[in-house]
């Protein structure tokens, strides 16, 4: 079958399909350009309905936790959380201290100090607990948990084992425990986030 | 398809000739919108309608599968979870908007694209079939609709359930039992709400396949056209695509502005405040009204205000669901053989008195129950049942239809003047 | 056969909406419905100008800054504004830190003691919502002579023209006419109501809240008149119900524009593909 262009129905004067009408090339502009900006738009719808699964305003407003430090004892811990996820405050005995800045920053898979992991108080490690792992909490900030090997925490799902600076120690995790930012607001009450 | 000069596919590179042998998808795609589709040469602007019911469809699908991903289907934090989508959630009034008024834009769609077949005829052999689906479709968006309007559970959500539940208490000695069924529970709340919610995510599914049969039984007679006259050869039609696909975009680029006028400027003109008031089971409105694109069959529900032998609740009831029923029968009450009532004076002029009276019912219908209003849904009420179950059938046998063109293409060239169409038609060289 | 049970069915409905038009018809003579004080005196609301009005409509954010002064020294003394966070207030020009400041002047924001599990408050943070006056709607009756004061969040979008609605209700306070307790003699204000015409049942509960000039002290220098407050207090509740408004307009704009050359360009390939076939 003949093309469009030059297709002439039957019964019909054929006469002026063949006047061609100025310049064609301005002709498949308009085709190109309608059916671009069909794409375009099409584009862009597409944002706003991506967009909407990220967090929304009331989600990202939550990403502060205050927490009052007064009634943790050294070489207790409290498990508290911080957007929705859980997160440990350790205040850790002097004994604890020496024992983490006793092992040499070459001999870890993550070399961080205790000093680099605390701001100023090097007693309170404030660490998510969430094993950098697959996402599992560690055992070690409850009363009685086992604490592991290295007497920090200890993820019962895989086996990563953290010290008492919560530096991953043994165990598929590939990096400590996060350190999320926080500031303290007096001696004894810090904010997270 | 059933025409013997539709271009047959032809794979253009050899992936597509390799899927299309496997699974011939893109043959099915090319017979249904694409070039294999012959399609009359004269349809006008109303036959853009069916194209962007799709595209309404397609919108309602996209946004609302979107919104569900916020909406919490609980009594107590349904309405607070629809604000939490239109303040908190990116883009939410956005997609929220898009979905009400969305809603507002199909139905202003098929309300055209119904009234342009009954216009035109398309209802009629051999398109019964095509007319019977898009009365189902009709009926389900209906239902799909009014689950949607009662999610955001605000006063005319809640209200609106508790009414159209009721319905179903006039049905004698189980009404009561069935209502109750429906709603699980004695008045509209969680479980009713929930049960809505999954029904109006799951139609809108059923109508797109029942619109895929739609397009199916379509696509066997082809397609209607203003002249209602049938194809006669290769010169009545053009291909679906370039020719209804360019049409069609253009049709869309219209339709998209009506929306995003609607939609950005005006989102709330066609909802009701009463709807950003919690849902309050102690207090009803004092005016409780559907949506707009139920207006109509509230009006006529609301006609019926007296006993005579069934109570008149009853008679309300069967007279709104017979008034969209009595569609399925449509193309069996007008015997005409001549479809498009432009070619039927008498049956012109009933149409039109037909839209008059459907837009004067839906003004009664979002208006108060005020004795003018109900004496005006009374009298269009009983005019709308008398077009369709008596003045249509008798107008269909007694009358005298003005000539009709022995073809589109003759049709087509007497409009556009000149010589004779029929004698140009036997002699295609003469005029030149 | 189907044309003629149609017929049947046809004339059934039709027949028994006569005999109700006839009962209708004859009723309205029989017994033509009442005037009531409400029909006779109700006035729609009066004309209200504001900046966030209209297609092009943007907030004017002083002046929403005063309603919200308003509402927080008048209004909040009944009415929640439970589903605006403060953190929300951002949106008409403060800053994060007057934002933390205001949240936290409100002491008031229902919490739990950590330590004993009892209920307590707390000091409000950015994130928090607006704290209800009451603690639920039985106490918000019982402290109001059992009038529920409503919720002001989307108060100007669940009344029609809800804005202008609002400054006509709160400066619409009046005494009863007397023209109405003669012609209505039972329609007089019960106690404990306040007559006001735009209100749709004529008496309201709620005591005039903007009485005297002065009752707030502008800090940006504004003469707080009755007026004044009321339009500012209704601008302020445009933007609690509406907060997206100002991003609506704007995207609203982009939008139609973008659509109108895809419009036109469409127009042009429609007419371009069709030249050369008549239709």
């Amino acid at each position: 079958m003949a093309s469009i262009d030059t297709a002439v129905p039957p019964g019909e004067d054929p006469a002026p399909y063949h006047e061609e009408v100025a310049d064609p090339r301005r002709r498949d502009f308009i085709n190109i350009a309608a059916v671009a900006f069909a794409g375009v738009g099409a584009g862009v719808v597409v944002l706003p309905l991506v967009n909407q699964m990220n967090p929304s305003a009331d989600v990202l407003a939550q990403a502060t936790t205050e927490i009052d430090l007064s009634k943790i004892a050294a070489g207790q811990a409290i498990k508290t959380s911080f957007r929705k996820q859980p997160l440990f405050v350790r205040n850790l005995t002097p004994a604890e201290i020496a024992a983490a800045d006793a092992v040499p920053l070459s001999e870890l898979r993550d070399p961080q100090s205790l000093e680099e992991r605390t701001k100023g108080k090097k007693n309170w490690l404030i660490t998510m607990g969430v094993c950098t792992h697959l996402g599992c909490v560690p055992l070690g900030a409850g009363e009685g948990e086992n604490k592991g090997p290295f007497g920090g925490y200890f993820c019962p799902c895989h086996g990563s084992a953290y010290d008492t600076a919560a530096r991953i120690r043994k165990g598929p995790a590939p990096t400590n425990l996060v350190v999320p930012d926080y500031a303290f607001s007096s001696d004894t009450t810090v904010t997270v986030g | 398809m059933s025409f013997p000069w539709a271009k047959q596919y032809q794979p253009q590179n050899s992936l597509m000739k390799w899927v299309d042998e496997r699974l011939p998808v893109p043959r099915l795609v090319y017979n249904a919108v694409g070039a294999g589709y012959p399609v009359p040469r004269n349809l006008n602007y109303f036959w853009n309608f069916g194209v962007l019911a799709g595209a309404a469809l397609g919108i309602q699908i996209i946004t609302g599968i979107v919104l569900a991903m916020h909406y919490a289907a609980n009594g107590a934090i349904a309405f607070d979870s629809v604000e939490h989508i239109m303040r908190d959630v990116n883009a939410g009034w956005l997609l929220r908007y898009a979905h009400a008024n969305g809603a507002s834009m199909f139905f202003i769609v098929v309300y055209l694209h119904i009234f342009r077949g009954l216009y035109y005829g398309s209802y009629k052999a051999p398109r019964e079939m095509v007319w019977l689906l898009g009365v189902v479709i009709f009926l389900l968006m209906m239902a799909t609709a009014f689950m949607g309007y009662v999610l955001p559970w605000g006063q005319m959500s809640f209200w609106g359930a508790q009414v159209i539940t009721g319905f179903f208490s006039a049905i004698p000695g189980v009404g009561e039992t069935i209502r109750v069924w429906l709603l699980g529970g004695y008045a509209p709340d969680d479980a009713a709400l929930n049960r809505f919610f999954s029904l109006h995510y799951l139609l809108p599914f059923v109508i797109a396949g029942v619109i895929i049969l739609h397009i199916w039984a379509l696509h066997i007679p082809g397609s209607n056209n203003p002249t209602g006259v049938e194809v006669k050869g290769e010169q009545d039609t053009v291909p679906f695509h370039p020719y209804y696909t360019a049409k069609d975009g253009f049709g869309l680029g219209i339709f998209l502005i009506v929306f995003a006028v609607l939609l950005f400027f005006y989102p709330n003109y066609l909802g009701h405040p009463d709807n950003y008031i919690p849902a309050n089971p102690l207090s009803t409105p004092a005016h409780i009204v559907p949506e707009w694109y139920f207006w109509p069959f509230y009006a006529i529900l609301r006609a019926f205000t007296v006993d005579f032998i069934l109570p008149a609740k009853l008679w309300g009831v069967l007279a709104m669901f017979g008034s969209i029923l009595l569609l399925f029968f449509l193309p069996w009450l007008d015997s005409s053989p001549v479809r498009s009532n432009n070619y039927r004076p008498k049956a012109r002029i009933a149409f039109w008195v037909l839209v008059a009276d459907v837009l004067i019912l839906g003004y009664c219908g979002g208006s108060a129950a005020d004795p003018v209003y109900v004496i005006l849904s009374q009298i269009c009420g009983a005019y709308y049942f008398a077009h369709f179950l008596i003045i249509l059938p008798m107008i269909s046998r007694s009358e005298r239809p003005t000539p009709l063109p022995n073809s589109i293409t003759e049709a087509v060239l007497a409009k556009h003047g000149g010589t004779s169409p029929a004698h140009t038609a036997l002699t295609p060289a003469a005029s030149s | 056969m189907v044309r003629f049970i149609a017929l049947l069915v046809g004339l059934a409905f039709a027949g028994v909406l006569a005999l109700a038009l006839f009962g209708t018809v004859s009723g309205l003579i029989t017994d033509p419905p009442a005037a009531t004080a409400e029909h006779e005196f109700h006035k729609h609301p009066k004309e209200l100008a504001l900046a966030s009005d209209g297609p092009f409509g943007k907030f004017d954010n002083r002046q929403v800054q005063r309603g919200l002064q308003v509402y927080k020294e008048v209004c909040a003394a009944c009415h929640s504004l439970r589903l605006v966070a403060f953190r929300d207030l951002k949106e008409i020009g403060y800053s994060d830190a007057q934002v933390k400041a205001f949240a936290a002047s409100y002491d008031n924001i229902p919490s739990i003691n950590p330590d004993t599990g009892e209920v307590a408050t707390r000091k409000g943070l950015a994130s928090d919502r607006f704290p209800s006056p009451f603690p639920n709607d039985i106490a918000a009756r019982a402290a109001n002579n059992n009038a529920l004061p409503p919720d002001l969040s989307l108060m100007t979008k669940a009344r029609h023209d809800g804005a202008a609605y609002l400054y006509s209700l709160l400066t619409g306070y009046q005494n009863q006419p007397a023209e109405l307790i003669k012609h209505f003699p039972d329609s007089k204000t019960p106690a404990g109501l306040h007559y006001n015409p735009y209100f749709a049942n004529l008496n309201i509960a709620m005591p005039p809240p903007l009485t005297t000039e002065g009752q707030v002290t502008y800090l940006d220098g504004t003469k707080p008149t009755v007026d004044q407050m009321a339009k500012d207090v209704s601008a302020f509740l445009v933007w609690t119900a509406e907060p997206k408004l100002q991003a609506r307009h704007g995207a609203g704009f982009a939008t139609v524009l973008f659509l109108l050359i895809f419009s036109f360009l469409a127009y042009g390939a429609y007419r371009n593909v069709w030249r050369n076939m008549k239709h």
